[in-house]
């Protein structure tokens, strides 16, 4: 990470209130979708955030975006505060954060050609100035995404193409703004192995050719140790873990990341190792435990953990973790 | 919920003791083409070979389109009305599945052999209970089941896939993806078969419900000497838990072996190529390498071998010729021209 960070999280919280009970007496419970999250982004930086579906990180990335509003916390873009940004201003910012969904077969308009659907960001922004200008931009958009040379794909239909050249179209329609964070959310889980490679291959070169920074959320934790500087693993709603990405590997220290990594398939027989199962789903996020929103499930879980709800370890070099086995006293001695 | 943590230590398969298993499915030279009025027949599957033992689990590995359900589907004799199986035999303790009435083969589905179909745990009825739809699964096949021994056999079902009993009366949206999927090899063991077909079991699921299910798999082919045929794109899964691997590309067998020379030893560039596009955490900082290119039409194979354009090590006789299988080993093939000379 170098100079100041492109994108600041800070104790960003997202509630939905859900059921209510009677017209009079209206109770109203919370589902903690994002709670309590900071991070950073750095420039030029690929952060991974992991986690099971229903954790909050497509949640996370749709506040960050404007698109659900924050209950609580702050976001800062290049050290503003666009918390609360809505209309003119927001759109503004969109500019600078484009999103690239998951399902490239849903995400494309198939009455449109390639060329038109991304054209059609740079209209709706009014930008690019004349024919000419937005077709350079066009063109340079759909390079950068791999589709060489623009031209034989411009007149083309969505169907026209395989599900990679598709995810490539998406990339492109968020390139032509000349976007500084691209939020990718599960961006080859719908795609074939083979093809993965080379759309994650293309987001990790975004940041070389443009200077891109993303965020990249996965629930496979494989995925995001190839091609991401830090990782952050989320359990219901909070980091539980964040720290270079090598070092998180090598030395996780939340129970749940080990569990997640312990549980990866390793494709070689000869490595089959010891799994972590955790049994169970994750808890409802609308009755969060008490204490440590992980500990029934941690096959580490002590007294502690059943109270108090963890803080935040430092364990140096920007790696840190919210888990009580990182309070000094208590890992020393008196682990149950 | 109670002290849940389970720590499991797993052990490569003694493929000695496979080897003398006996073989109950015997795959041999299966065509199968779609045809259509107007197009040209798609030659979905072609002179594909495969056998499967007694305990064994054979992951069937392949990008989308390959084939694989198609061959999965022919075993069963499922295909949908445009398949046809134009040629081979397929034999199930020596009797030729493809000679059966369709009264005789309706006694070996489910039975005999039954399948987990890919996304099927979205397939449950939403508005019968877990309970009810696994008795519907015995009494097609054992009508004269008495009431008692099938709500024992309910709730031992439940039990063995880790749901407990006391769950058989909810309906499906009461339970998780797992659990759905729990229920879903619940159902395909219903009728006590000797061989499952699992397409994609764990596709949809988080990493972590996934180790779930293929633990519980494995722990009950062990338990109940089953055999499995595991069908997925995740080579990953496949090293995790099979004991051979067949790999499909574009209808074809590109290479069949044991789990140990396929992640280990691959001769065809497909499956080596296949390796390095997968992410692997032993080595998280290298460069994914992409296959370019995508997998052929069916319906317009190239002339040669159908990995031809996007193989790196392509010469002439790719593009003329279509390779034979080569066997390079005991109990490994593999069909690509560059094994021709060993």
């Amino acid at each position: 990470m170098s100079a100041a960070p492109i994108l600041q999280v800070k104790n960003l919280r997202k509630l939905f209130p859900f059921s209510s009970e009677g017209i009079v007496h209206r109770t109203y419970t919370y589902v903690h979708a994002v709670d309590d999250v900071s991070f950073e982004l750095g420039q030029t930086e690929v952060l991974g955030l992991v986690g099971e579906s229903g954790c909050g990180k497509s949640t996370l990335a749709l506040t960050l975006l404007g698109l659900e509003t924050a209950t609580g916390g702050s976001i800062y873009f290049e050290g503003e505060d666009i918390t609360h940004l809505k209309g003119q201003p927001m759109k503004e910012l969109r500019r600078h954060i484009q999103m690239v969904f998951q399902d490239p077969y849903e995400s494309l308009n198939p009455l449109m050609t390639i060329g038109d659907i991304v054209t059609e960001p740079l209209k709706v922004h009014g930008l690019g100035g004349d024919k000419r200008e937005v077709a350079s931009r066009v063109n340079h958009a759909l390079e950068d995404a791999g589709l060489n040379p623009p031209e034989i794909y411009k007149n083309r239909f969505p169907h026209e193409l395989s599900g990679g050249q598709r995810q490539r179209v998406v990339i492109a329609g968020a390139l032509v703004l000349e976007p500084t964070i691209l939020l990718a959310d599960e961006p080859v889980s719908m795609l074939d192995v083979s093809i993965r490679a080379e759309i994650l291959n293309l987001l990790a070169d975004l940041r070389n050719t443009r200077g891109i920074s993303v965020l990249f959320i996965t629930h496979d934790l494989a995925t995001a140790a190839y091609f991401t500087d830090r990782v952050a693993v989320m359990y219901l709603g909070r980091i539980v873990e964040i720290g270079p990405t090598l070092e998180v590997l090598n030395n996780p220290a939340h129970p749940y990341t080990k569990a997640l990594l312990s549980v990866i398939p390793v494709p070689n027989p000869r490595q089959r190792r010891e799994r972590i199962i955790l049994s169970g789903d994750p808890p409802n996020p609308v009755n969060l435990p008490p204490g440590c929103r992980f500990h029934p499930r941690c096959p580490s879980a002590f007294e502690r953990c059943l109270q108090d709800d963890p803080i935040n370890f430092d364990l140096g070099e920007g790696h840190s973790v919210h888990c009580w086995l990182h309070d000094a006293p208590v890992s020393a001695s008196n682990r149950v | 919920m109670t002290e849940m943590k389970s720590i499991e230590s797993r052990n490569l398969h003694p493929a000695m003791n496979l080897r003398s298993a006996p073989v109950i499915l015997d795959v041999q030279h299966v065509s199968v083409d779609f045809v259509s009025e107007r197009q040209t027949p798609a030659h979905a599957v072609m002179d594909l070979s495969f056998m499967l033992r007694e305990g064994e689990m054979l992951g069937l590995v392949g990008e989308s389109g390959c084939g694989k359900t198609t061959l999965m589907l022919s075993i069963l004799r499922l295909l949908p009305a445009a398949g046809r199986i134009v040629s081979g035999k397929i034999d199930f303790f020596e009797r030729d599945l493809l000679d059966l009435t369709e009264a005789g083969m309706n006694d070996i589905r489910w039975k005999n052999i039954s399948i987990i179909f890919q996304g099927a745990m979205n397939a449950l009825n939403p508005v019968r209970t877990i309970g009810d739809q696994i008795k519907e699964a015995i009494v097609v096949h054992f009508p004269r089941t008495s009431k008692q021994s099938l709500a024992e056999r309910i709730d031992e079902l439940l039990e063995m896939v880790g749901i407990g009993a006391n769950r058989k009366d909810q309906y499906p949206h009461q339970y998780s993806g797992g659990m759905r999927q729990r229920a879903m090899i619940a159902m395909a063991l219903a009728c006590n078969p000797q061989i499952v077909i699992a397409d994609e079991p764990t596709t949809a699921l988080d990493v972590m419900v996934q180790a779930q299910i293929l633990e519980l798999l494995d722990n009950l082919r062990h338990k109940l000497g089953l055999s499995v045929i595991l069908v997925t794109h995740d080579l990953g899964v496949v090293a995790e838990i099979c004991d051979t691997v067949l790999v499909m590309y574009g209808g074809v067998s590109a290479e069949y072996a044991d789990v140990d020379s396929i992640y280990n030893d691959p001769r065809h560039p497909y499956t080596q190529q296949l390796l390095k596009a997968f992410p692997d955490l032993s080595r998280p900082k290298d460069r994914l390498i992409a296959i370019p290119g995508y997998p052929p039409q069916l319906n317009a194979l190239p002339p040669g071998c159908r990995f031809a354009p996007r193989c790196p090590q392509v010469f002439e006789r790719c593009n003329i010729e279509q390779p034979a299988l080569y066997q390079l080993g005991p109990f490994h093939q593999a069909g690509c021209h560059l094994l021709s000379a060993s």
